[in-house]
């Protein structure tokens, strides 16, 4: 039976690991490689690391921490952060990366999502998208860490995405990221029943409740996280541990 | 030395790290003699396995790959181009060793494809699958499998729909799942291909 992955997402300024709360007041907690292996021993499916850095130097720090995450790691692992070409998705791919997340530069230009996946498989492409819903109850991409609404409705968007050859697509609810208050469930479930291609679900775990909930009611496939595991609040087995024990598949 | 056939599909880095934590040495390669030469050989693969028969065609490698009689390992759309043919590369034959059609996954309600992440293995057979305990879990990426077939050696279930996860066929060994990528399960899969 195929398992939900629990993937720990870590996001990376200058070559250190941070966690903010909803992508401001950043906090510094590790070393990027340091804490990826700890939680690939502790049974994580995947991870994520995605570069915040602002600057060049921070960005070629990133670039040679892909590399060096390659060597170390033995599961798969996805970087984004600042892809806006496929020279920009070729060169993480050659530092090691298996998957590479495009936002904003998709937004853009959503031709980019084409270009890469016809390059390098539709695998390789994992598109997020950073949600909020308006007044009116309907959900658009946003851009700037939330602070950009785009005329990109959510569902047409990621439906879009799909035909452009994405292969999976990481759905962030700006209103709920960081705030370790749980998922929208049912926005998740409408996501994952209108495409076919693996939905993950990213910002709001506080609790194992809340992952539980947001991979059975919000048939998710999968569950990002970063605070509840850079603080040391449950590590990835305890998390799988109790998901299993709720009756979740989940590789243990 | 173990030659890892580098034909441009997909980045081979992981899988150079993987056989390095065991100790092994191996060589990124295209070049013939090199290849013959190899104790071991392995054809890794991601992407599309039309273009991957493509680029093997352009570098003249399928007909020294059917002669090889040292181990062979192919890895996901490496394994799919060792098969009879592919829905993915329609009207054209692949190298032919094991005796299996490459369909896709039809979608189906609740089905996602590509199937993505751990699944769990059954019905292993043989050295490859040495030591590996029922039900252990590999990571798999792919949109195309090979159904069951006389050389599956292990098999896996994707929402009722069963499909080889491995094949043997005399010296070639193929695993669907992504063995570099699969834990410790993984390493010692890498770890019975180097001992065989």
């Amino acid at each position: 039976m195929l398992a939900k992955r629990i993937i720990p997402c870590l996001d990376v300024k200058d070559g250190r690991v941070v966690k903010g709360i909803n992508f401001t007041g950043l906090s510094e907690v590790g070393d990027p490689v340091e804490l990826g292996r700890k939680y690939a021993l502790e049974g994580a499916d995947e991870l994520v690391y995605l570069d915040i850095s602002a600057t060049i130097e921070g960005r070629n720090t990133f670039a040679e921490l892909v590399g060096r995450v390659a060597d170390t790691v033995n599961i798969p692992f996805t970087v984004g952060g600042g892809i806006r070409s496929l020279d920009d998705a070729a060169r993480l791919l050659d530092a090691g990366a298996d998957k590479i997340t495009v936002n904003s530069a998709a937004i853009a230009r959503p031709e980019l999502i084409s270009e890469i996946a016809s390059r390098y498989g539709r695998q390789f492409v994992v598109v997020a998208i950073d949600a909020k819903s308006g007044p009116d109850g309907v959900w658009h991409a946003t851009t700037h860490g939330g602070s950009r609404q785009t005329d990109k409705e959510l569902f047409a968007w990621a439906r879009e995405a799909e035909e452009r050859g994405a292969g999976e697509i990481l759905f962030t609810s700006m209103d709920h990221d960081g705030t370790r208050n749980g998922y929208p469930c049912p926005v998740y479930a409408a996501l994952s029943e209108s495409i076919g291609i693996p939905v993950i679900a990213s910002g709001g775990a506080g609790s194992v409740e809340d992952i539980a909930a947001v991979l059975t009611e919000g048939k998710a496939d999968a569950a990002l996280a970063a605070s509840i595991f850079h603080y040391g609040q449950y590590t990835v087995a305890e998390v799988k541990r109790q998901l299993a024990a709720s009756g979740i598949p989940v590789r243990l | 030395m173990i030659a890892i056939i580098d034909y441009d599909m997909g980045n081979l880095r992981s899988l150079e790290n993987a056989l390095g934590r065991l100790g092994a040495e191996c060589l990124v390669t295209a070049d013939p003699d090199v290849i013959r030469k190899a104790e071991r050989v392995i054809l890794p693969g991601v992407g599309h396995a039309g273009k991957a028969m493509e680029n093997l065609e352009a570098r003249n490698l399928p007909s020294l790959i059917r002669s090889l009689r040292q181990p062979v390992l192919g890895i996901c759309v490496g394994m799919q181009v060792l098969c009879r043919d592919s829905e993915e590369a329609p009207g054209k034959p692949c190298i032919g060793i094991f005796d299996a059609h490459v369909k896709q996954f039809s979608p189906v309600p609740g089905r996602k494809v590509p199937h993505m992440g751990w699944n769990d293995l059954s019905n292993m057979e043989g050295k490859l699958m040495k030591s590996v305990a029922p039900h252990s879990f590999v990571y798999f990426v792919h949109s195309y499998y090979a159904g069951l077939c006389p050389d599956t050696v292990a098999t896996c279930n994707y929402d009722g729909l069963p499909f080889s996860a491995a094949l043997r066929y005399e010296n070639f060994y193929g695993t669907q799942f992504h063995p570099e990528k699969s834990g410790d399960t993984g390493e010692q899969i890498l770890k019975n291909f180097l001992s065989i």
